[in-house]
């Protein structure tokens, strides 16, 4: 039986990164140091501890997410891979999602590992339903992402595009963090109810979804 | 002919403009609560439907890009040289706006910021188009247009959402400064000043709007024609 193509991107983008493992190495390492940072920056005592451990999460994600999304096509970019890519028959949509994928799965496996480190930093016991987190950290790591990504391939051709990521990323991805974080934080400290910004989330992600896979061939054939 | 237009244009922006002062400073009376400071709001809400006017123009025009990129590429240069127009004329008023908002905001709640749903999707609005406009300058050719063009569509795509998760945001943790603004109806005796400078500073937004989008359009056919000295040279 034949795979989807975008599947086939998927376990080509694992395999890449399986062999290297730079992705996940730099992004783990910086995330690393962002917590570190902040937590000596904001010397996170018991009664702010709940409150600024949320929001340290969210941007550690964000800045470790950045900074190796401008690697994810930097890499085809190599050998002329991302002209061959072009070329081929399979949908551009299918290649942007399977790239997608594979960062969201580096992305969450980062998560994964700080999210015990965490909880012995920062000395955390969640108030509320923890296992909304499970819904909550995904979707909001998803909007980084699928927002990520498509900005990624957007600047991958201008002049500096390390710069210029991060300066289109951000603005656009506001409301999601703001979502993340509220609804982290309300599950951490137990007083509020998550569920709005949990919907808030779901239905940023399927919106910008929708966009990106729509547009992204446009973005493919820029040059053309 | 067009010089004419234009110069026609000016006159009759800075005569609509100087009306719209008058009127706003000496005639229609003051706020009965505020006092002078309520004048403010005849810059204010101008520089408002001027931001929305040149921001929707701006999605109108990429998306037509977009869309006549392949098949008709005189149009479709046309509606880039509008877009990137349309969107500096928005930051602008937006600045204008956030700024005159400031200013009111000193001497009504006594403080220049507060981060109210309103104020806060101004300023991300502020972002995303300074962000598309770095976007325009970061990138070259006609790879630039396209990708400035998908970029408006999302900037666009965004603002409302920011506005319904800033409101959801600040109605969980009301702030206690921000109680019915301006907005709880205007005395029809001010009207006329609202109206007056409405009509200006939407005329003088069009006026920059088609310098800017003549110098832009001067700009394309240089580049036309460098690439078709380039082409021949070789």
């Amino acid at each position: 039986m034949k795979r989807p193509y975008f599947l086939l991107h998927l376990l080509k983008d694992l395999r890449l990164e399986w062999r290297s493992r730079d992705a996940i190495n730099a992004m783990l390492f910086f995330a690393l140091l962002v917590v570190v940072i902040f937590s000596l920056a904001f010397d996170p005592t018991r009664s702010v501890a709940r409150q600024i451990s949320g929001p340290v999460l969210c941007v550690a994600i964000l800045f470790a997410a950045v900074s190796a999304l401008n690697q994810a096509w930097a890499r085809e970019l190599r050998h002329a891979v991302l002209d061959a890519q072009r070329m081929t028959p399979a949908p551009a949509s299918s290649l942007f999602l399977g790239k997608v994928l594979a960062n969201f799965l580096f992305v969450s496996v980062i998560e994964l590992i700080l999210a015990p480190l965490f909880t012995i930093f920062y000395n955390l016991h969640p108030l509320g339903n923890a296992w909304l987190l499970l819904v909550a950290v995904p979707l909001g790591t998803w909007a980084i992402l699928i927002n990520g990504t498509f900005f990624a391939a957007l600047s991958i051709r201008s002049r500096n595009r390390e710069l210029l990521l991060p300066l289109i990323l951000f603005p656009i991805f506001m409301p999601a963090l703001l979502g993340m974080v509220l609804a982290i934080s309300a599950v951490l400290s137990g007083e509020t109810d998550p569920m709005l910004w949990i919907k808030m989330l779901a239905g940023y992600d399927v919106i910008f979804t929708t966009i990106s896979l729509l547009m992204f061939e446009i973005v493919l054939h820029a040059e053309d | 002919m067009t010089k004419a237009f234009r110069w026609l244009w000016f006159a009759a922006t800075a005569a609509v403009l100087a009306n719209g002062f008058r009127i706003a400073m000496y005639v229609v009376p003051e706020d009965v609560n505020q006092g002078e400071i309520s004048r403010i709001l005849y810059y204010h809400v101008p520089s408002w439907s001027g931001m929305g006017t040149f921001f929707a123009l701006n999605l109108l025009c990429s998306v037509a890009y977009l869309a006549f990129r392949n098949s008709r590429s005189a149009l479709a240069d046309k509606a880039d040289a509008l877009a990137v127009a349309s969107a500096e004329m928005g930051v602008v008023y937006c600045l204008i706006g956030m700024v005159t908002g400031s200013l009111w905001g000193r001497a009504a709640w006594g403080i220049w910021w507060t981060w109210d749903a309103r104020l806060t999707t101004t300023l991300v609005l502020w972002l995303i188009y300074v962000a598309y406009l770095l976007l325009r300058r970061f990138t070259g050719g006609a790879q630039m247009k396209t990708l400035s063009a998908v970029m408006a569509i999302f900037g666009f795509a965004d603002v409302p959402i920011v506005y319904m998760s800033t409101r959801w945001w600040r109605t969980q943790h009301p702030a206690p400064v921000f109680f019915g603004g301006p907005n709880s109806g205007l005395d029809p005796s001010m009207l006329p000043a609202l109206f007056w400078n409405l009509a200006g500073w939407l005329m003088w937004g069009v006026f920059v709007v088609s310098l800017r989008y003549s110098a832009e359009r001067r700009h394309q056919r240089a580049e036309q024609q460098a690439a078709a000295a380039a082409l021949e040279a070789a």
